[in-house]
């Protein structure tokens, strides 16, 4: 594989909770705690958990739209904390985003053209013809013909404004996008067309993704690796295959429990997970999964498990 | 198996522009629905299965009508009953979930009292006995120390716990049928599946038939006895889940299923072209023929009827042979 485009390095953001009348600091929300993981070049991560994991958090980190309170981002080999001016720029311009709600997430007011133009607009002095040219290519690359860029996005349905949404992501030369649970708001068959058009671009394009989800079997679909998330930790990365196969962490596996069958004579071992994830604000000492955790052992509630390479993989749990 | 429900050509129509513009929300459905039996009623967005479920319970919006067909629940036609009558009906023989929790419970009332109303209205229940029945419900849809929940309010509880009580709110009654629209959309995959195991629990336990509105074929595969496949408006196809998920006999049950993605698998996604039509402008003939990859020349000049190929399968496609009306 070659060699990582975005690398975290022990990312953590912790989110002050405002107390009394004076507005002192109380407890801190550890939305994310202490990430690692790397993105390679062409490649698809995917980043699973349920709400409040800090998945968001940790997409929002990447995308300069929180300052972290510890740890690194690395981009192509650069620190971007360190980046301004022109490098900084040029990080905005390679890395993009697309947002789970594109009915939310496109200007209602603008003309589809200018909202795939705006990011070539800021952060390019293309002529304006050349602009209408790249408008145009970027929509065919997502399968929309250039006659949709006079319209605006309440003529489009859910699934080609998820097209523009993407049109607008891979305007400028975009080498990494965020894709924010991209097909959860969209109808079943209209995100298979969207799937398979975001692998055929990656294939294309050679662009690399962050994709972010909370459904086992989409996620594993489209993702090269995957990394679990649980209360602003990962607990487990792996390839997407192997992970299907054997997945490590009790948590995984009960996410793999939980999952739905494909066919109606699919049994998943009946062990669901009893209890809910707790709250960010009040974490369990150790391993932070413990109190729900059916092989728990003593050591759990006193030790946090750190990640270790094991079969490939890497899994932050005290049975390994 | 006695049946519990049974719709017969189901039509609601939307009127709008003084009635020169009507979109048939539901038109012609058919299906019926054995005691303890569970039916799946699949579709994407606008394909009807909402406003399928709320013309069984009498609760179509404002611009809608139910103009053709009957509701038989327990013998009784639910269409001819007055608003009155059927608020007899709801909330104690049919109780209904929603999706999304928080709207479907008050935040200005506590726990008790909102679980409570079921049994006050439909039952006169009171005092001490109103108390142990509301405790026992929020023993059985699993809410720890219920006795001390239930002096709290929804803001309090979670997004499972909440969907939960309104669980707990359509048991109170003791209902027949359960319809749960898109019950779990909103709530974690480990949520979700305690959530479902914890349906099917009750569903054993106190025999009532469920409509499981959902777009969700896991969901399907994991909860239904049955299946019908909504689109445009129709019923599609209807099968026992196992032959569905096995033999699919309409093209769209067949992009359905092959449109998901299956864990462990990285084949590529079955896609259909284009998106669901809108309802005000159909297609001619069969309303799936613009995006049907097995398209005859006829399917778009004829609508299809009903093919019975089986007992118990119905799939309204020209593929199926001759028809048996």
């Amino acid at each position: 594989m070659a060699k990582p485009i975005l690398e975290v390095r022990g990312l953590t953001k912790h989110f002050p909770t405002r107390r009394g009348l004076l507005g002192r600091t109380g407890a801190w929300v550890k939305a994310v705690d202490g990430v690692d993981f790397a993105i390679h070049e062409g490649e698809t991560l995917g980043l699973i958990g349920e709400s409040g994991c800090g998945k968001t958090t940790t997409s929002k980190l990447i995308l300069l739209q929180e300052r972290p309170t510890a740890g690194t981002i690395v981009f192509e080999g650069r620190d971007i904390a360190a980046l301004d001016g022109a490098d900084l720029m040029a990080y905005r311009r390679a890395v993009q985003v697309v947002f789970q709600d594109p009915f939310s997430s496109l200007s209602p007011r603008m003309r589809v053209r200018d909202i795939v133009a705006e990011p070539l607009e800021i952060h390019t002095d293309l002529s304006r013809a050349a602009i209408d040219a790249r408008v145009d290519e970027v929509l065919g690359l997502v399968g929309l013909t250039p006659d949709v860029a006079p319209l605006f996005p309440h003529e489009f349905s859910g699934g080609q404004r998820q097209r523009i949404a993407i049109a607008r992501a891979l305007a400028t030369d975009t080498r990494l996008i965020v894709l924010d649970e991209p097909v959860s708001a969209l109808d079943v068959s209209v995100r298979a067309q969207i799937m398979n058009q975001l692998e055929h671009l990656q294939r294309t394009l050679g662009v690399s993704y962050l994709f972010i989800g909370h459904d086992l079997a989409t996620v594993a679909h489209i993702s090269h690796r995957i990394a679990v998330m649980y209360l602003g930790r990962i607990v487990e990365t792996a390839s997407s295959e192997a992970l299907c196969e054997r997945p490590l962490h009790p948590y995984t596996q009960a996410l793999f429990a939980a999952a739905l069958p494909s066919h109606p004579d699919d049994r998943h071992a009946p062990t669901t997970i009893a209890g809910e994830v707790p709250s960010a604000l009040n974490l369990p000492p150790g391993c932070r999964f413990h109190p729900r955790c059916p092989a728990v052992m003593p050591v759990c509630s006193q030790v946090e498990p750190v990640l270790q390479s094991r079969d490939g993989g890497e899994v932050a749990c005290h049975l390994y | 198996m006695r049946s519990v429900l049974e719709v017969a050509d189901l039509q609601t129509h939307f009127f709008s522009f003084g009635g020169s513009r009507v979109v048939k929300a539901v038109d012609r459905v058919s299906f019926t629905l054995g005691e303890g039996e569970t039916l799946g009623l699949v579709g994407e967005s606008g394909s009807g299965k909402t406003t399928t479920c709320l013309s069984i319970v009498g609760l179509v919006p404002r611009g809608g009508r139910i103009v053709g067909g009957r509701v038989l629940f327990e013998g009784e036609d639910l269409t001819r009953k007055s608003q009155r009558e059927l608020r007899r009906v709801r909330g104690r023989r049919i109780a209904v979930i929603l999706q999304d929790p928080m709207a479907s419970l008050n935040p200005l009332f506590t726990i008790f009292r909102q679980v409570a109303e079921p049994a006050f209205f439909h039952q006169q229940m009171r005092g001490r006995t109103l108390r142990a029945r509301v405790q026992h419900l929020l023993t059985a849809v699993r809410i720890p120390s219920p006795e001390w929940r239930m002096r709290e309010y929804p803001h309090q509880m979670s997004g499972g716990m909440r969907q939960r009580i309104v669980g707990a709110i359509a048991l109170a009654g003791g209902p027949r049928l359960v319809i749960a629209d898109e019950p779990t959309t909103n709530l974690d995959v480990t949520i979700q599946a305690q959530y479902l195991d914890l349906l099917k629990d009750i569903q054993r336990e106190t025999g009532v038939a469920l409509i499981f509105v959902t777009h969700n074929l896991g969901i399907v595969a994991k909860m239904c006895d049955r299946v019908a496949v909504m689109y445009a408006g129709k019923i599609v196809e209807q099968a026992p889940v196992r032959a569905l998920f096995d033999a699919p006999r309409h093209p769209y049950t067949r992009a359905l299923l092959g449109a998901v993605p299956k864990l462990g698998s990285k084949e590529p996604l079955y896609s259909i072209a284009g998106q669901p039509p809108n309802l005000a402008r159909l297609p001619t003939g069969c309303a799936f023929h613009p995006r049907c990859p097995e398209v005859l020349p006829r399917c778009a000049a004829e609508e299809p009827g009903d093919f019975h190929s089986e007992p118990g399968r119905v799939a309204r496609c020209w593929l199926n042979g001759q028809a048996h009306p």
